[in-house]
């Protein structure tokens, strides 16, 4: 066999041995989709009888939908806000000065950045109570802060280094401050980093279900990762139309800013190549 | 004040609010974890806890539902991590250097938003993909195979497979990003020799990414460490505490039984196995850089 035919043969081979995984992975996703759609959703993925957009009326209401996404909002915008500020502050000295500590700090924020946060829940919701924290907005947007922050500082001072230092050195001639210099001159040209930190931000705290239902006690603060559980455990039988639908709405922002980011990097992003430096 | 710390201060200016939140919400929950792995606090109706050693250590190893947990988070890390997520994460990174576009783009969607999902979703997804009624059984059914109740019979695989399912995107993306850094000459020459595809494999690709395996291997074993959300949301660690890893563990202990303290002492535990892997992967990340 020549080398190209030998080659289309193997084109072929991996593209079924794609498709086949491929279909496995979909299973689950085709239910979701299908329930959401079905006006009697079971468990089974099943060809639908007939179309129905009833599951996302009945779950679009104050109570179930707009209050827990409102809340998630609140939640993981404010924590990403002030991830991101911090991070780029710290990041700032971190990139542009020589110093004995910078090391030490980076290898402590790398260690960080890799430890089990659930591991620690426990004892944060122990100390919680005791501070009076526990069941507040702001103690669970600090305590967000803070577990994302190793990594965000990490990824921003990488993004960061990669700003050559020479188009600063003018500003400070002219008399411009470190905060002049990092807000005009840094940070504009590190867009694409800095929005790779809040997306991937942003999306980690989303998802998150563990924080909030250990320091959240309240059912109207709730967000959305944890009020997903309503339609299980207390409205009786299990809607699986409405959980469905609930789903889909709830996913739907982060799975959109996944591909903003996962374009502007080439998808080879992985935090492999972030993180590497 | 001496020249060189006049200069220095205002440099560090910047750090400190990150400084503050990382001492106070990070640094700070540690240092309170060790102090009361040490203790009896309990949830409710105790004035004040007291010290006690390491009762608490002595107690979980003695404990057989500790015991089983340790197994299990054993089982779950090495099938769904080591196993699953990195073997088939690598397998569809070597299968998409040779698909065609169209395929290799849609599988990748698919993997991709299956990662991206949030974890209670996917936590659903499977939970409605494993049970009795669910698609398996469905897909079983019509292919004549024997169907039973996964989540009854073997939770602790139906969670792995759920983890799996979640988790080998990150793999997979990894694992791409070091497949297209391998020079083409490399393994066209290799090719040209006559080299067949698993020994070329075996003997050029693979020791070419070794840093890529060992890295993927850390991280995904240490994201494999703290799931919750996905196995509470399936099982609940049931039925009977056989799919309950050590997080779920120490979340019964503390929450559903009140021991805060052996609880701690759990978490600090999962928390050394967590910085071992951790000092780990610095290490290799430092040979990298």
């Amino acid at each position: 066999m020549s080398l190209s035919s030998r080659r289309g043969t193997r084109r072929l081979a991996a593209d079924a041995g794609l498709l086949t995984v491929a279909a496995a992975f979909v299973l689950p996703l085709a239910w979701l989709v299908l329930s959401a759609l079905d006006p009697r959703a079971g468990l089974r993925v099943k060809a639908p009888d007939g179309l129905t957009l009833d599951h996302f009326d009945a779950i679009l209401t104050d109570e179930i939908t707009f209050t827990p996404l409102l809340n998630s909002l609140i939640l993981c915008g404010g924590a990403t806000a002030l991830t991101v500020v911090c991070a780029a502050l710290a990041a700032y000295p971190l990139s542009r000065f020589r110093s004995r500590l910078n090391r030490p700090f980076l290898l402590t924020i790398l260690f960080a950045t890799s430890l089990p946060i659930t591991a620690i829940m426990v004892p944060v919701y122990a100390l919680f109570v005791r501070v009076e924290l526990i069941d507040t907005m702001r103690g669970t947007i600090f305590f967000f802060a803070a577990s994302q922050l190793p990594f965000a500082i990490w990824l921003m001072k990488n993004f960061m280094d990669g700003v050559p230092k020479e188009l600063e050195e003018a500003a400070w001639t002219d008399g411009a401050s470190s905060l002049q210099s990092l807000v005009r001159i840094v940070l504009p040209l590190m867009g694409p980093g800095v929005a790779v930190v809040t997306v991937f931000s942003f999306v980690m705290m989303w998802g998150n279900f563990f924080v909030p239902f250990m320091l959240l006690l309240t059912p109207d603060q709730m967000p959305a990762s944890v009020s997903i559980n309503d339609f299980f455990g207390n409205r009786g039988m299990v809607a699986y139309g409405q959980l469905a639908a609930f789903s889909i709405v709830y996913s739907t922002p982060v799975i959109l800013l996944y591909v903003l980011i996962a374009r502007r990097l080439g998808g080879g992003f992985a935090l492999g190549g972030a993180v590497k430096g | 004040m001496s020249d060189g710390t006049r200069r220095l201060l205002p440099r560090l200016l910047p750090l400190t609010p990150a400084l503050a939140l990382l001492l106070l919400f990070l640094a700070g929950p540690i240092a309170y974890c060790v102090l009361i792995a040490f203790t009896d606090l309990q949830l409710t109706g105790q004035a004040e806890e007291s010290f006690v050693g390491f009762e608490n250590f002595r107690r979980a190893f003695g404990d057989d539902a500790f015991l089983n947990a340790v197994w299990l988070t054993l089982v779950f890390t090495v099938l769904s991590s080591l196993i699953g997520q990195n073997t088939l994460g690598l397998a569809l990174a070597a299968l998409m250097q040779r698909a065609s576009k169209p395929v290799r783009t849609l599988t990748g969607g698919i993997v991709v938003t299956a990662w991206v999902l949030p974890e209670v979703v996917a936590g659903f997804l499977l939970y409605a993909f494993f049970r009795r009624e669910g698609t398996l059984n469905a897909v079983l059914d019509w292919l004549h195979l024997p169907s039973q109740n996964w989540l009854y019979t073997l939770p602790i695989l139906a969670v792995s497979f759920a983890n799996v399912w979640r988790g080998t995107a990150f793999s997979m993306l990894v694992y791409s990003a070091a497949l297209n850094e391998i020079p083409k000459e490399i393994t066209e020459a290799a090719e040209v020799d006559g080299a067949g595809g698993l020994r070329r494999m075996w003997h050029i690709t693979l020791p070419m990414i070794r840093r890529s395996i060992g890295t993927n291997l850390m991280l995904n074993t240490l994201q494999t460490l703290s799931v919750f959300g996905l196995i509470w949301v399936m099982t609940r660690g049931g039925p009977g505490g056989r799919s309950q890893t050590l997080p779920l563990f120490m979340y019964e202990q503390a929450f559903q039984n009140s021991l805060i303290g052996y609880g701690t002492a759990v978490a600090l535990l999962l928390l050394l196995v967590g910085a071992l892997f951790s000092l780990v992967y610095m290490r290799l990340l430092r040979t990298e850089v």
